[in-house]
């Protein structure tokens, strides 16, 4: 990695070339160069981090769907032996802590990572290796889970617990096998890399904001996918501690949930809840940002009541902590306990409540266009609209106990989680698509793409209200003919499959746009004459964002940039978006370099989890690792003289200027130390 | 920056995110509060419910010994008294090694820093030797609810510290090396802001975990 003979092209006359010291050892030196598969592995840019949590997310997406089909056939018809008891447990476990850790968390973040910096019109998160870190966390975090299902035999050692995988079946006594183990640690790998991800994220949105952007004018999915990370702050720690004292029970005896033991089995749902309840936030609240950026676009309105839209996600948030006993009415808890959380349960749902109207006089009187974004934008507004109905019947105790554990709570929260997350999360796929790859999804595809999920998502969860009504509970592997389960079930079944076509086809959509965009004219900066600052530079998204930084005065600012209104309230355009957008053309913006260690950090973790469960050794192993990514951190130069050094004309004609800005002076010469407190701490969770 | 000597990787990063391009002129930091720093704030917020779980986990069994000790049995209140008091005193010596820096005395900066990680030093042994006349009167990890609960609380706590001592010897290194200049008292303040919330969480565990079991 030597200095190249490359001429400095964008150099401008007279500057002289900034002179580099030798190179410390090879492995100490940092990766270059942004194209080929190390410029993605490496990459600490946050928009190749927020693809890449994408496209890892679509394969466990696959592996979670796959899951779901073959419970589905199970279920087709009443006493199928399609798959075992035991396996079935696996199956319908893994599905579920697939789907909701390994992909709709992801494909949040992976929102989050691309728009946040670009919404707030910053160069790229706070911390960048740190973003790069708990990407591979994650990913590393989730292989590990996954490959529970290969390692000991073919379905044999996965988790069987359910996603909520209550005491005492978790135990070793009801659960001998190794799967269970790999619930408590893959799920504490893959925290550790929320929980960096939330502190980088909110250092983000509070501390990188552009000149003028204040909290009020940041765009409302910014605002909820900064709520959804104080709840990932609040809530993962909540569930490190009960996967620790559940590791602790199974791998060392201690004596947290075993009735046995004299411990008490609800300390687990409790701690569960505590942390399962702002869970369902976190998958949700960063699909109503979504969709509440789609709506006004395609409305061409203003979002109806931005403050209410912000404080309604606030309350949301807060409130979501004083609900999830909710989950345990029939457990015993007392009638009072019962009643506050029926009460604090139904109160929750007004300011969802709120949200759904302010979507709704948003879209009242506006140009309505229907294209694919917008009908999954509207799918989610009234597919969400039922599931949090149904909730409400749950928050109703005594109806709860009829309910709960039925699959009436199977088509609730597939409602919420398939209507409202995952469907809010395709209309982001579609809206931002041209932003991050530079060409628009082809709308034919798109609406079949559409229509088929829907129509596949209401036949397949649909019925389950009225089978969870009918009695049939939920966790069987089978059931017997003649209870009137046939029908519905069947039903679901072929639902299924039209869900998984639709999916394909929006894979398949992929593809094809991508070729037929060779023969459209490029999209441009804005093709949807939207709103927020990430349409304001070129598309795709180029590697330095801006070229210039922008000074907001308003919420919706770049739209107030294309048009003017006049005291009789009537709008006039005043400039194209593609006039008011950067070109993105600027050169010798300063990038941070690539960096190794993030990975080789990650690397570790999964080998101290197999070493917990397997053999010690790998352990050591694994802590090298650990060791040797955070040694290589500290020490790796600060950059790669190489790249991106276009021109310096960054420096010197600002007046950020590190040698004239005292406070920019003192954070470029903090010590490592400030490093080693960041790396430091995030290991603590580990122990 | 372009300098092969070792700079701060995250200050760069963070300057170059914000102010290298021509974007984010005002910064660092739209709040005025260094990214590190914030980052820091966070993160202590995240810990606050990681011990708050492992302390309600502890209250929920804290009678339930079964057959083994009972909490009030075991506890030497004089001994994990004198260890409560040393871990205080590290965070007085702490703030004694963030003026030292502020004021440029890098000498005395050093002498601090190694003060206070002697005395977390001090602290764990003293947990060491708990732990082991413990285990010597019969409170195994897995005796009762209450032995594994106090075990991992308290153990969490321990982790904590070591891995305050860790960052400490840290800053000592580098400022050996001459790479903690004045200008970096602010790393400094970050590691005792996570000291200082060590410290006040052993506060908590040892009014809830040792003074209660005793009706004190
Ligand atoms: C209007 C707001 C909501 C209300 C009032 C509500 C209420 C409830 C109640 C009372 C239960 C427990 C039912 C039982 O187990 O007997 C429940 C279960 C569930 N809810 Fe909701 N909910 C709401 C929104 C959401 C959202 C937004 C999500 C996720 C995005 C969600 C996901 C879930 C899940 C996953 C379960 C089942 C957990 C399990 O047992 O595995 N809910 N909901
Ligand atoms: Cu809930």
């Amino acid at each position: 990695m030597a200095i190249t003979e490359e001429p400095p092209l964008e150099l401008e006359a007279g500057d002289p070339l900034p002179e580099y010291a030798e190179q410390p050892l090879g492995v100490l030196t940092r990766p270059s160069g942004n194209t080929g598969i190390a410029s993605w592995l490496f990459t600490v840019d946050h928009k190749r981090i927020g693809i890449m949590y994408g496209v890892f997310a679509m394969f466990f997406f696959l592996i979670g769907g796959l899951e779901a089909l073959a419970i589905r056939i199970q279920l087709a018809v009443p006493g199928n032996d399609f798959l075992s008891a035991e396996t079935y447990n696996q199956v319908f476990t893994t599905h579920g802590v697939t789907m909701i850790f390994l992909v709709i968390m992801p494909l949040a973040a992976a929102f989050a990572n691309y728009l946040i910096p670009l919404q707030i019109g910053a160069r790229d998160v706070a911390f960048p290796r740190m973003n790069a870190l708990s990407l591979w966390v994650w990913f590393f975090g989730g292989l590990f889970l996954c490959s529970s299902v290969i390692i000991g035999g073919w379905w044999e050692n996965a988790p069987d617990g359910g996603w909520f995988n209550y005491a005492p079946n978790h135990g070793v006594a009801f659960s001998p096998s190794k799967g269970i183990d790999f619930y408590a640690i893959g799920l504490q790998i893959t925290g550790i890399g929320s929980l960096v991800s939330a502190v980088n994220l909110i250092v983000t949105c509070l501390n990188m904001r552009a000149k003028g952007m204040t909290l009020f004018r940041m765009p409302v999915l910014t605002w909820m996918l900064l709520i959804t990370q104080f709840l990932l702050l609040f809530a993962v720690p909540v569930i490190t501690v009960a996967l620790f004292f559940l590791m602790f029970d199974r791998l060392y005896d201690a004596n947290f949930f075993n009735p046995d033991a004299g411990s008490d089995p609800l300390l687990w749902q409790h701690l569960f809840w505590i942390f399962g309840h702002p869970e369902v936030y976190i998958l949700i609240l960063p699909s109503f940002g979504i969709i509440s950026e789609v709506i006004p676009v395609f409305s061409r309105k203003p979002i109806f009541g931005y403050k209410v839209m912000v404080f309604s996600g606030i309350a949301i948030g807060f409130m979501g902590w004083g609900v999830w006993a909710h989950h345990m009415f029939v457990s015993g808890l007392g009638p009072i306990s019962v009643t506050a959380f029926s009460m604090s349960t139904m109160l929750i749902a007004v300011p969802t409540g709120v949200k759904i109207f302010n979507w709704l006089a948003t879209m009242l009187g506006g140009r309505l266009k229907f294209n694919t974004a917008m009908l999954f934008a509207v799918g989610v507004v009234s597919m969400f609209t039922i599931g949090g109905l149904s909730g409400v019947t749950h928050a109703v105790a005594p109806a709860d106990t009829q309910q709960t554990d039925t699959y009436y709570i199977v088509a609730h929260f597939h409602y919420v989680i398939f209507g409202g997350a995952l469907l809010g999360i395709f209309a982001g796929f579609y809206f931002w698509w041209p932003k991050a790859f530079g060409y628009k999804l082809n709308e034919r595809w798109g609406k079949w793409n559409f229509w088929l999920q829907i129509v596949g998502f209401n036949l397949t969860f649909g019925p389950m209200h009225i089978l969870g009504l009918q009695g049939m509970s939920r966790r069987i592997d089978t059931y017997s003919e003649g209870f009137g389960f046939e029908l519905w079930n069947l039903v679901a079944s072929v639902g299924a499959f039209v869900i998984f076509l639709g999916v394909l086809i929006f894979v398949i959509n992929i593809f094809v746009s991508q070729r037929q965009a060779k023969h459209l004219p490029p999209v441009g900066p804005d093709p949807w004459d939207a709103r927020g600052l990430e349409w304001m530079t070129a598309s795709p998204t180029p590697e330095h964002n801006f070229d210039e930084e922008i000074e907001v005065q308003q919420v919706d600012e770049f739209w107030f940039r294309k048009y003017d209104i006049d005291d009789d309230g009537t709008v006039h355009r005043i400039a194209t978006g593609d006039e008011v957008a950067q070109p993105g053309t600027a050169t010798g913006v300063h990038l941070p370099a690539p960096s190794y260690w993030p990975m080789v950090l990650a690397a570790g973790l999964p080998f101290i989890g197999y070493g917990l469960i397997y053999n010690l050794w790998l352990c050591v192993l694994g802590g090298l690792l650990v060791a040797a990514g955070s040694f290589g951190w500290v020490f790796e130069p600060a950059d790669d003289p190489d790249a991106h050094h276009g021109g310096h004309d960054d420096h010197g004609d600002h007046d950020d200027d590190p040698d004239t800005d005292p406070e920019a002076a003192a954070a470029l010469d903090a010590p490592e130390g400030a490093d080693d407190v960041a790396i430091e701490s995030e290991e603590a969770p580990v122990g | 920056m372009v300098d092969s000597e070792v700079l701060d990787e995250q200050a760069v990063e963070a300057a170059d995110a914000s102010h290298s391009a021509k974007v984010g002129d005002h910064q660092p930091g739209s709040t005025g509060i260094s990214n590190q720093k914030l980052a820091m704030w966070a993160f202590l917020g995240s810990e606050c419910l990681l011990f708050g779980g492992l302390i309600s986990g502890y209250l929920l069994y804290r009678n339930n010994n079964q057959d083994g000790p009972a909490a009030a049995e075991i506890f030497d209140i004089p001994f994990t008294s004198v260890s409560s008091f040393v871990l205080l005193m590290s965070s007085l010596t702490m703030v004694l090694a963030l003026s030292a820096i502020t004021r440029g005395d890098h000498p005395r900066t050093r002498l601090w820093i190694l003060t206070t990680a002697l005395l977390g030093a001090v602290f764990i042994g003293g947990q060491v030797y708990e732990f082991t006349s413990f285990y010597r009167e019969g409170l195994g990890y897995t005796t009762s609810p209450f032995s594994s609960a106090f075990f991992t609380l308290t153990g969490f706590h321990g982790v904590h510290v070591s891995m305050g001592i860790v960052m400490l010897m840290s800053l000592y290194f580098s400022s050996v090396r001459g790479k903690l200049k004045t200008e970096n008292a602010e790393t400094v303040e970050i590691v005792g802001l996570y000291w200082h919330f060590v410290d006040v969480v052993w506060i908590f565990i040892f009014t809830v975990v040792y003074l209660m079991a005793k009706g004190i």
